[in-house]
């Protein structure tokens, strides 16, 4: 099993995200994350799915989203060729002796502090999902409280957009 | 001829003698002419009745910018999309629409008995006519009866559109009276499906749904209109073009594979065209027939497509799979090219995958690019619609043919007709003195013209008997439920196919089990001078099942004995339930008689027929691959294995 990370762009239309999704578990996909959200052409959403699935399979699972009439193009972003980020939010407990130690880690991981209470912080990471990973082991000492993560958003590297081919689709339809 | 028939010492002609004139054997030309066993003749079998349909007939001008209610915009939608028939019963969500309905002058509704009658109903029709096939039905448990049919049409690529009333918009997600969410229910079962809520989406969403349904890979597309929508006001618009940006509807086919298909088909020595449903669905039988004749290929096909080429055809083996002939099996097992055209590779075709046809290079020509290597891996992939398939691959092979002459296939076809007749279809009497299912079958389909017949069947052992010993010789005369397996689908499937085809004769070939799940149609029928004939083969039980009791659990018969046959209880009387139901019942209870009552039952055609063909229950389907064994494992009857390779030692 390999992770593979997905680009689908879809019509804007209601229910559309729930037919992608209910696709990949049909078909006994694993989905590890969605992401889901407006592209710079209102018309058009975009779905980013990190997968585990060998490459035959994902194949077939490529061209069943195809036959999904709302959806206008697939594309793979190959890790090397993208940009892959995840946002995370991580509460931890700590009070005024602690807190300095805390804000020295998200210093070192280029993250932020976006909320303090007096026993408290709130912290923002962006990155890929393993400097998270590591940000999240570097909290481990800490009693974290609460930990939320967004998908996987990705996008290509270089001018080419994915977007305008699918647009000129919808332009001359 | 060849297999269907293939009781030992039938009159019908050896397949050796057949074999003289075939193209692809040694020495014949390119022009030989096939011979029909029977007379046939060999008119284009594809011909007028699969014109492709025309989702967007032009609107009546006077129609544009009218005001009209919703509901009458369904109505007018329906008609500008080219529908005649329509299948369904009101309730309460949809009931706006049932009013203008009963002015409709194109639109003839079919009042059935339950919703399900109503989606096979369209499926039959569309089956037999190669139109898109329409049902209606209200909201909540009208929309979720429809459900079985939508999903036996999605699995079988029938062209067909639902239309279901759905609870106003403002109720929608308040756990309304009758309030379902269709469209999430059967999202997983459609092609395409629609949620509208606004009366001015309502022409368009009827032309796109008529246009996904009957382009590319036909299948379902269920429109689901609120009864809000229905009741409101609306300006009629009709779309001038459809604009469905990411909706394929199918891609040429690629010379490049093409040609390689076409270099493969004329240096295999042991080539097999595997043909399914796809050929029908495409009306490509044409083609098909000139691939077959040019190429010298034996040719198989499936379920799906049994009448796309005609069982009289030297070169047809029959049908492939768990309860196919020993000579289409055998024939993919050996085969060292299979050409798969419109078939997926199904597992009752392929019984267990890894070992079937190991020694084949495979050519997958369909128009759905994910069966493409869904279930084998493909060498040669052809992506398009098998009427371009076969317009571009019959040249290009033509083209191969006189560059390097026509391949040699003697000794393949000495191989093959060999199987097929050391192991032609067949079955042994009875032992309890009650008729055979298989002659009562077999008669059927000798008594009863092919040209003008649709067999119309069920789904267990009848509806493999009706496959084996019955010979089709055309398209759309064989339907029924092949993937989803449906039991209760031949009697409302048939009474669709008789609206759709008022001309033809129409047989469903039911089982008893089948027919108590879905009989009620025969009320339809009997109201609506719908005229079809029904034969139970009763053998007073769930005969698949049973079999497989016999076969694999150790004949502990649980919960399979119906208690309708001969010397039961008979419940219920099925003479008298067809009586109840406004039909001519008859009954058979020996071979002596099968004749006559055939005969009796095709002499009716004011009424439906209902013939109680009583029969043996212990008469089982032959030959047979146990599920998830290979094919190589086939067992002509029953404890007896073809000797495989008897040519090759």
């Amino acid at each position: 099993m390999t992770t593979h990370t997905l680009s689908v762009l879809v019509e804007n239309k209601p229910g559309v995200l729930a037919r992608v999704a209910g696709l990949f578990s049909r078909r006994a996909f694993n989905i590890h994350s969605l992401a889901v959200g407006q592209t710079e052409h209102p018309e058009i959403s975009r779905i980013t799915v990190v997968v585990d699935v060998d490459e035959l399979p994902l194949e077939q699972v490529t061209k069943q989203l195809n036959k999904l009439v709302n959806v206008l193009k697939i594309v793979e972003l190959e890790s090397d060729r993208s940009v892959q980020r995840d946002l995370l939010l991580v509460k931890v407990r700590c009070d005024s002796r602690q807190r300095a130690d805390v804000l020295q880690i998200v210093d070192l991981f280029r993250a932020h502090v976006v909320d303090v209470a007096p026993d408290s912080v709130v912290i923002e990471a962006v990155g890929n999902p393993s400097k998270l990973q590591a940000l999240l082991a570097a909290f481990q000492p800490y009693d974290v409280r609460e930990i939320v993560q967004s998908g996987t958003v990705a996008i290509g590297r270089g001018s080419r957009s994915i977007t305008e081919r699918a647009l000129e689709k919808v332009a001359t339809a | 001829m060849a297999q269907a028939t293939a009781k030992p010492g039938a009159s019908a002609p050896r397949p050796s003698d057949a074999a003289k004139s075939r193209p692809g054997a040694a020495g014949a030309t390119a022009a030989t002419t096939q011979s029909t066993a029977n007379g046939t003749p060999d008119a284009d079998p594809a011909a007028p009745r699969m014109a492709r349909p025309t989702p967007q007939s032009n609107p009546d001008p006077s129609l544009l910018g009218r005001e009209m209610t919703g509901a009458e915009a369904i109505i007018r939608a329906l008609e500008c999309a080219g529908a005649t028939d329509v299948f369904g019963i009101p309730g309460g969500a949809i009931l706006p629409t049932y009013d203008p309905l009963l002015d409709s002058k194109q639109l003839k509704h079919v009042l059935v008995r339950h919703e399900q009658g109503a989606g096979h109903a369209a499926q039959g029709y569309a089956h037999a006519t190669g139109k898109v096939g329409v049902c209606i039905a209200t909201s909540g448990p009208g929309a979720t009866n429809l459900v079985t049919a939508i999903a036996d049409a999605n699995m079988d690529s029938i062209p067909m559109v639902a239309i279901t009333g759905q609870v106003g918009a403002s109720m929608i997600g308040t756990d309304a009276f009758q309030e379902a969410d269709i469209v999430g229910i059967t999202a997983p079962i459609t092609k395409h499906n629609m949620l509208v809520t606004d009366p001015k989406d309502i022409p368009k969403a009827i032309a796109e749904a008529f246009y996904i349904a009957s382009h590319g890979r036909p299948g379902p597309v269920l429109v689901d209109v609120a009864k809000s929508a229905q009741q409101a006001m609306t300006t009629f618009t009709w779309p001038e073009r459809i604009e469905l940006p990411g909706f394929n509807s199918g891609a040429r086919p690629h010379m490049k594979t093409v040609q390689e298909a076409a270099r493969l088909l004329a240096t295999a020595r042991r080539p097999v065209l595997y043909v399914g449903g796809g050929v029908i669905r495409s009306g490509a039988s044409e083609g098909l027939r000139r691939l077959t004749d040019v190429s010298g290929a034996a040719v198989v096909t499936t379920l799906m497509a049994r009448g796309a080429l005609p069982d009289s055809h030297p070169q047809h083996l029959g049908m492939p799979g768990m309860h196919g002939t020993v000579a289409a099996v055998a024939a993919l097992q050996k085969a060292d090219l299979v050409v798969s055209l419109g078939a997926r590779f199904d597992d009752r075709v392929t019984g267990k995958l890894d070992s079937f046809a190991p020694h084949a290079t495979i050519v997958h020509a369909d128009i759905d690019p994910a069966e493409i290597g869904k279930n084998r891996a493909v060498d040669v992939p052809i992506v398009g619609d098998l009427k371009d398939v076969f317009a571009a691959l019959v040249p290009a092979l033509e083209e191969e043919h006189l560059k390097h002459g026509r391949p040699d296939l003697e000794a393949w076809w000495h191989q093959l007709d060999d199987w097929r007749t050391t192991y032609a279809l067949g079955y042994t009497p009875t032992g309890d003195g009650l008729s055979s299912p298989q002659h009562v079958i077999q008669r059927l389909g000798e008594l009863n013209d092919p040209e003008s017949t649709i067999y119309v069947s069920g789904v267990g052992q009848h509806q493999m008997w009706a496959s084996q010993f019955i010979r089709y010789e055309r398209p759309n005369t064989w339907i029924n439920s092949g993937g989803l397996g449906t039991m209760g689908f031949s009697v409302p499937a048939a009474m669709g196919a008789q609206v759709g085809m008022p001309d033809l004769r129409v047989w469903a070939i039911d089982g008893d089990g089948c027919f108590q799940m879905t009989n009620q149609e025969l009320v339809t029928c009997a109201i609506n001078q719908i005229p079809i004939k029904v034969a139970i083969i009763n053998n007073s039980s769930l005969g698949m099942v049973r079999q497989w009791q016999t076969l694999f659990y150790d004949q502990r018969y649980s919960n399979t004995d119906l208690h309708t046959g001969h010397g039961t209880a008979r419940i219920p009387d099925f003479l008298k339930l067809a009586e109840a139901m406004g039909c001519v019942g008859l009954r058979c209870e020996s071979d002596a008689d099968v004749d006559a009552t055939i005969r009796t039952a095709n002499a009716i055609n004011d009424r439906p027929v209902v013939v109680d063909f009583t029969v043996s229950r212990d008469a089982m389907v032959w030959p047979m691959v146990a599920a998830g064994k290979s094919n190589d494992e086939i067992q002509y009857a029953h404890g007896i294995a073809p000797e495989w390779d008897r040519e090759e030692q």
